[in-house]
């Protein structure tokens, strides 16, 4: 069987009306971009899900490797002076 | 200790501690290969589960009924896809797939082989057949390989409709004339028992349930599940007037559950062995609906080669 028969994958990423960035919502099979966005409108707008579709294919999508979790994204773990829970303010200032 | 018991090991505890398994990292073999069979069969069901129902879109009794069965039978092939993506991401293809249900070789739920003479079955099929499926898939929401939990999660959120709108037919027929109310309990006879064997076989002589929970791919029993779906079931059926086909039925006290009679397991494997009401029907159904899809397969090739030279050609001359 050629590849012809076997479309190739697209990830499909959607935003919703609420301003929020387009999210991942799955992947779908097609032999082109705009086929590729009308198959993702009826999959995955079905219920008014969202207002803007971007389509990609997997094969360009490059992701990190699992293994190197700990190098990529321990070192954060420490950093909590990050984060503004780690400086004593007074409740009397009020919200900051 | 070798080095793949270590990785068994390891794996093991991160599964434990519920986390979630992700396309990437290392997984057992068996872990996989027990994965793929289940979400392709699982993919499969939902296709194959149009069929009896789509039998009855064009003789729904009113618009209502009828965009709101071909709503739910759309949603079920979404869910075909959702499922068959999953187990992309473990590998398998999607052509394999879809050529071993065409064949014959890959297996869907049995309950589909049974027959949809009346309307009142659309009721009965939404009712209990999405209400057995619900129970299962609310499991699998909390399942160990990550995909297939996102999937249902989507998935559940779908079905509520569907269960719903089941009952609702069954809600109007139970209170209709007497007729009605005949055709009714006789869908209730009908779906009960196949509903109840969607479970699948006991615990006892399901002998790969306990690698699977062991793994966090199944989180309950067959037996569980069974029980929980029949003790949210029974007040359902009281409520419409109608009878549940088990004299053997009975509330116990002690176990705060209902005991039911015995399942006739030897019809659930002679389904299983294609020898229900419909396994040929069902089949040559969908091979037909793959062959007469193939024209429009072959113009979106025709159409994305066409768009792809054109713009080679623009850029040629850019
Ligand atoms: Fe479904
Ligand atoms: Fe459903």
């Amino acid at each position: 069987m050629s590849n012809k028969d076997n479309w190739k994958i697209w990830e499909v990423f959607i935003r919703s009306r609420n301003g929020l960035s387009h999210k991942h919502v799955g992947s779908l099979h097609a032999p082109d971009a705009d086929m590729a966005i009308k198959n993702a409108r009826d999959v995955y707008t079905r219920r008014s899900e969202g207002i803007s579709i971007w389509v990609v294919p997997s094969d360009e999508i490059t992701a990190s490797n699992p293994e190197e979790n700990e190098p990529l994204f321990t070192p954060a773990d420490d950093k909590v002076y990050r984060h503004p829970t780690f400086y004593d303010i007074p409740d009397e200032i009020g919200h900051m | 200790m070798t080095k793949e018991m270590d990785m068994m090991e390891q794996f093991q505890q991160y599964v434990d501690g519920e986390n979630k398994v992700e396309p990437k990292h290392w997984m057992p073999e068996a872990y996989r290969k027990t994965l793929i069979r289940q979400i392709s069969q699982h993919a499969h069901s939902e296709v194959v589960g149009m069929l009896p129902e789509a039998n009855w879109i064009t003789r729904a009794p009113s618009l209502r009924r009828k965009v709101a069965l071909l709503a739910k039978v759309q949603d079920e092939a979404g869910h075909g896809l959702y499922l068959y993506s999953a187990a992309e991401t473990l590998a398998a293809d999607r052509k394999d797939m879809i050529d071993d249900l065409l064949s014959g070789k890959a297996k869907y739920s049995s309950i589909f082989n049974y027959p949809t003479p009346t309307w009142a079955d659309i009721g009965a099929i939404g009712w209990l057949v999405d209400g057995a499926a619900i129970a299962n898939q609310v499991m699998l929401c909390r399942t160990s390989y990550g995909p297939y939990a996102r999937a249902m999660v989507k998935i559940c959120k779908e079905e509520s409709f569907h269960q719903r709108q089941g009952y609702e037919i069954m809600m109007t027929l139970a209170k209709g004339s007497p007729e009605q109310k005949k055709m009714a309990q006789d869908a209730l006879n009908r779906w009960w028992w196949p509903s109840l064997m969607m479970f699948g076989p006991t615990d006892e002589h399901s002998p790969n349930s306990a690698q699977s929970m062991k793994w966090k791919i199944k989180r309950k029993s067959n037996d569980e599940l069974r029980e929980e779906f029949i003790d949210k079931t029974v007040p359902q059926a009281e409520y419409l007037n109608l009878t549940i086909p088990d004299k053997d039925l009975k509330w116990n006290e002690d176990r705060q559950s209902y005991d039911h009679g015995e399942i006739d397991w030897d019809e659930f494997y002679n389904v299983i062995k294609g020898r229900g009401k419909c396994n040929k029907q069902r089949m040559a159904a969908r091979n037909k609906a793959h062959e007469e899809g193939a024209w429009v397969r072959e113009a979106a090739n025709a159409y994305a080669e066409k768009q792809e030279a054109r713009k080679q050609k623009q850029k040629g001359a850019a």
